[in-house]
């Protein structure tokens, strides 16, 4: 937003700089690229059609949530809810299938998800507490509630219909995911969503300056009431998505999810200090992530070594991002 | 620097209110509540179960309450550990592994496992400071390294402990009213906190915590606060490994709830997110009070599931109500 208005510093460097500080997503596609590169040479032969597609499948559901984190971190909040609800949807989806079939089972799934999302939003938005902290207490209720759930469900069982795996699991003429059919849709409403809706405008306005909003008129609670509840529901999406792509669901289903989510948003270039940033570098970030963890997966290296490369590599990026487009 | 505009107002506001409610949001006022609140939890549960002991809460609670005192560390200097779990995770097996492989040497293992502590804070602090991420990003990073070197140190749960570790916190000092490990916790708190926060170094922790431009601009070495504050918080979740060492005789390498629990105690603790407020009372006593409510629940056979939904909702009622406060005293 401001980054228009900063001088570009002489020379070639810091006409470079400037550049890519107005272009933010080309050095993502560079990374990506290069981690692509990176897998072709130490397994020759293995980028082709079925790893851009399986790269996809997985990297949808991770990019919907990273999408929960965008639009909460523009605002100066973060939703570290999104892992739990995601789980608890898919998992709540699964219970309910055999009663009232894979689309009734969905929507109900999604009923306490919105919940959840609205008592997020009147906590953040209504009470001014913490993002946080907020987020974190919920998530510890809805593991707590869903393992109360699974409890009294144990003779019901799950299953996943044939439905959600095909949406999740499968790919149209053998390339494009199914799940895309949502994704696609989704992703442009959320990216011009942001741009050209009053609602979007009022998100990076709120997370930019809340006082100058609040004194521009802008009810900031409500805001947030309604951005947190757009959030859970996401989330709940991704979680009925995800438990397609890998065909069974759990309690605990989509949790691991959770920091990389707030990852691949912070790799796409959106500001946790709110009112910067936007939905397409979080795309992109959460395609370099699943690459990545393709990658740690194909060196064949121990959890362990998997585990501290991931940490290494994100802060590395999410460092060096900073330094490219930070305004100097 | 939107948020100097801001806190400037809200400075101005809170000189304006005078009200009870208020007031009682305010320092001292806060502990003097939680202390009551525990003290009624205590009651309580000496009438749900007399035979139940000061010592099992102050035992339980040792790891998760030397985490709380790191994290608030670090809150009060205005950043966040999100990897304290893993700190405690690694420093855990670290210790555990050292110590069965050469349990004569203790007393040194025991100081070498501090000062990894204090280096593993001291390593988070510098890449807050040159990185330029933000603390969440950067702990958060952090938190995947810390946790993969400590299933690097141990694959699955083993390791030992010698017995005068566990000496050390279990028991009482004569009466029930004195744990062990509650005596451990203030003395350490005590030696290191109490001389530190009268200190130049701890008031500029305070001091960029409240407000790192001001801070700046009167002097103080922000970069050296900052990183000086990690690393504390690594040397208690250091202390937190080693009591849970202690505690169960063993090193676990997958982390355990302590970075939720230490960030619940001190929210509860009265130690503001914002940074620049808040004290170590607070927090302690906040563990235990969480401490407690766990043990009540499981008293009453509520099943643990359960016991966690009722522990999420009065951690949200408290936020709720302390934000309500903060909220009502601000308008005022």
């Amino acid at each position: 937003m401001t980054a228009d208005a900063t001088p570009v510093r002489p020379g070639s460097l810091g006409i470079f700089r400037g550049w890519m500080r107005d272009r933010p997503l080309v050095p993502l596609f560079i990374l990506l690229g290069a981690l692509v590169l990176l897998l072709e040479v130490i397994q020759p032969g293995i980028v082709g059609p079925s790893f851009v597609s399986s790269t996809m499948r997985f990297a949808v559901p991770l990019a919907i949530l990273a999408a929960c984190q965008t639009m909460t971190m523009l605002t100066g909040g973060i939703d570290l809810s999104v892992a739990v609800v995601a789980s608890m949807t898919s998992y709540v989806m699964a219970t309910f299938v055999s009663d009232v079939g894979w689309l009734g089972a969905s929507l109900i799934a999604l009923v306490p998800a919105a919940l959840v999302g609205l008592a997020n939003g009147i906590g953040v938005g209504w009470f001014r507490v913490h993002p946080l902290i907020m987020t974190i207490s919920m998530s510890l209720i809805v593991s707590g509630a869903v393992n109360v759930y699974a409890r009294a469900n144990i003779a019901g069982g799950t299953r996943v219909p044939p439905e959600i795996t095909w949406l999740g699991g499968q790919t149209l003429f053998g390339f494009l995911p199914n799940s895309l059919l949502v994704f696609v849709p989704l992703a442009a409403l959320v990216l011009v969503g942001l741009r050209r809706f009053g609602y979007g405008r009022l998100l990076y306005a709120v997370g930019d300056n809340e006082t100058a909003a609040r004194l521009a008129g802008v009810r900031v609670g409500n805001v947030l009431v309604v951005l947190y509840l757009l959030s859970a529901i996401l989330a709940g999406i991704a979680g009925l998505i995800y438990a397609g792509v890998i065909g069974s669901a759990t309690g605990r289903l989509v949790d691991p999810y959770l920091l990389p989510s707030v990852a691949a948003a912070v790799i796409g270039g959106t500001s946790i200090f709110g009112g910067r940033g936007g939905y397409a570098g979080s795309i992109v970030g959460a395609l370099i992530l699943t690459v990545l963890v393709t990658l740690l997966t194909v060196l064949a290296a121990p959890e362990a070594v998997r585990q501290i490369l991931f940490g290494a590599i994100i802060l590395a990026v999410a460092a060096a991002y900073t330094r490219i487009t930070e305004e100097s | 620097m939107t948020d100097t505009a801001g806190s400037e107002g809200r400075r101005l506001d809170r000189a304006a209110a005078r009200g009870l409610l208020g007031r009682a949001m305010r320092g001292d006022a806060w502990t003097v509540g939680l202390v009551a609140i525990f003290v009624a939890l205590l009651v309580f549960t000496k009438l749900l179960r007399p035979a139940y002991g000061l010592d099992a809460l102050a035992i339980a609670s040792l790891p998760v309450a030397f985490a709380a005192v790191g994290q608030a560390i670090v809150v009060i200097s205005g950043g966040i550990d999100l990897s304290i779990g893993s700190v405690i995770a690694l420093t855990n097996v670290i210790s555990a592994l050292l110590l069965m492989n050469a349990p004569e040497l203790s007393l040194p293992i025991v100081l070498l496992v501090l000062l990894i502590g204090l280096g593993i804070g001291l390593v988070n602090g510098v890449l807050v400071v040159i990185s330029r991420v933000p603390d969440i990003v950067v702990t958060l990073a952090m938190l995947f390294v810390w946790a993969g070197a400590a299933l690097l140190v141990l694959g699955s749960p083993g390791g030992g402990s010698v017995d005068w570790l566990r000496e050390l916190i279990t028991g009482t000092l004569g009466v029930e009213v004195l744990p062990r490990a509650l005596i451990v916790l203030l003395v350490v708190v005590g030696v290191v906190w109490i001389p530190l926060r009268r200190s130049r170094l701890g008031l500029s922790i305070y001091a960029i915590g409240s407000d790192q431009l001001a801070a700046f601009r009167s002097g103080v070495n922000v970069a050296r606060t900052k990183i000086v504050a990690y690393g504390l918080a690594g040397f208690f979740a250091s202390l937190g490994g080693l009591s849970l060492t202690a505690s169960t005789g063993i090193g676990t390498p997958i982390p355990g709830p302590y970075l939720l629990l230490s960030v619940a105690a001190i929210v509860l603790g009265g130690v503001s997110l914002a940074g620049g407020r808040g004290g170590m009372l607070g927090p302690i006593v906040g563990i235990y009070i969480l401490g407690l409510i766990r043990a009540d629940l499981g008293f009453l056979r509520v099943e643990p599931a359960f016991s966690t939904v009722v522990q999420g909702v009065i951690m949200v009622a408290v936020v709720m109500v302390g934000a309500y406060l903060t909220l009502r005293r601000r308008t005022a």
